[in-house]
């Protein structure tokens, strides 16, 4: 496991408010983690945990319908939940904005996590979802702050694909011993 | 059956006494076709799609409208399909959020195959009740829709209240089916275009 040198969650935060998003939508991931605990501490952001990730493309197509911006918060499993979901903003062109965490490609132990995980890019462009894949920790904020304009100015669904290299790959034998 | 309830009385009555201050949304199907023969308006919203979402839809447009009550109808396929809604929105209270379920157990659009409510045993205000909505309802009969209309327009939500609708085979009322045209015209009249296109 690599040391986290750099604070990202704290620089996607800080994005998140500059780029006037009150609402997080989330299943939770791991990966999420620390990021999830700023925005729940910050008074002008509110934290929805939803039973499953359509839910929350349908709370957020409210949202903007609504006045209002938001976020989804989900790891690539739940990419695959939120399918027809995307048929509401995509006809309706609401733009969404979310950040994925991967599982199932670098280095992945969990072989239940491979399916989703490898069609996480190919199921989210048939439904005419963008994709700003991030591979390095310095790079999420900047790429945040990109995918916020394309979705909120460009209207359009924007999705951040944060890779395993990143986040660092589980080794259940060795949480096992 | 003369006191049955009739889906399309019932939500001309609620679209009545409406009033200025209601967004109202409808599930596709039936109860789109219902709030368009009830009344078009730019501050409604019609889901043509994404079955099992129109109570969250509901739930994210309350949560940033505060000042406005909230009224979703909703067909007992779409609320059958979203049922963890109940859930979500229980632990985040809206006071200005009323859903109301039009429970024919049928699924009226695909040749009236029965749904889990059809034969009595799936109870979905029993089910939002569990889920720990705090204002929970079932009517059955044209004589409640004065309860029906107090709890939908006037009492602090969340709300649930699930209309036991007779099955009818009623003429389809079509509003316009362009989402993003749906999406602006409803954006503009609560937002102000200023504010909705800018």
């Amino acid at each position: 496991m690599t040391e986290k040198k750099l604070d990202w969650p704290g620089d996607v935060h800080k994005v998140l408010r500059d780029e006037g998003i009150t609402e997080v939508a989330m299943v939770p991931d791991a990966g999420h983690g620390r990021l999830i605990e700023l925005c729940e501490a910050d008074n002008d952001i509110s934290v929805v945990t939803m039973t499953t990730e359509e839910e929350g493309i349908h709370m957020l197509a409210g949202t903007y319908l609504g006045g209002g911006k938001g976020v989804m918060l989900l790891q690539s499993s739940g990419v695959g939940n939120i399918m027809n979901s995307l048929a509401l903003p995509n006809t309706c062109r609401i733009p969404i904005l979310m950040i994925a965490t991967m599982r199932g490609e670098w280095g992945e132990f969990n072989s239940w996590q491979v399916p989703m995980g490898q069609g996480t890019p190919l199921c989210l462009e048939a439904m005419g979802v963008r994709l700003i894949r991030v591979d390095s920790a310095e790079e999420i904020a900047p790429a945040v702050k990109a995918a916020s304009r394309l979705a909120f100015d460009g209207q359009q669904m924007v999705a951040v694909l944060i890779s395993q290299k990143v986040l660092g790959f589980k080794d259940f034998r060795e949480l096992a011993r | 059956m003369t006191d049955g309830l009739h889906r399309r009385d019932l939500v001309k009555e609620l679209v009545k006494d409406r009033g200025e201050n209601t967004l109202m949304l409808a599930s596709l199907g039936s109860p789109v076709w219902d709030l368009t023969n009830a009344g078009d308006a730019p501050e409604n919203f019609y889901i043509w799609g994404a079955m099992g979402g129109a109570a969250m839809i509901a739930f994210g447009v309350a949560r940033m409208q505060p000042e406005k009550r909230v009224v979703v109808l909703v067909g007992d396929g779409d609320m059958l399909m979203g049922m963890g809604a109940f859930a979500t929105i229980a632990n985040h209270p809206v006071r200005n959020l009323a859903i109301v379920v039009l429970d024919n157990g049928r699924f009226g659009e695909t040749g009236g195959q029965k749904t889990h409510t059809a034969a009595g045993v799936t109870d979905l205000a029993a089910i939002a009740k569990a889920s720990g909505i705090a204002t929970t309802a079932t009517i059955t009969k044209a004589s409640e829709i004065g309860t029906l209309k107090e709890l939908a327009l006037k009492t602090p939500g969340p709300v649930v209240v699930v209309a036991k609708v007779q099955y009818e085979k009623l003429k389809f009322v079509l509003p316009a089916n362009s989402g993003s045209y749906l999406k602006d015209r409803f954006r503009n009249a609560i937002l102000g275009e200023d504010r909705a296109q800018k």
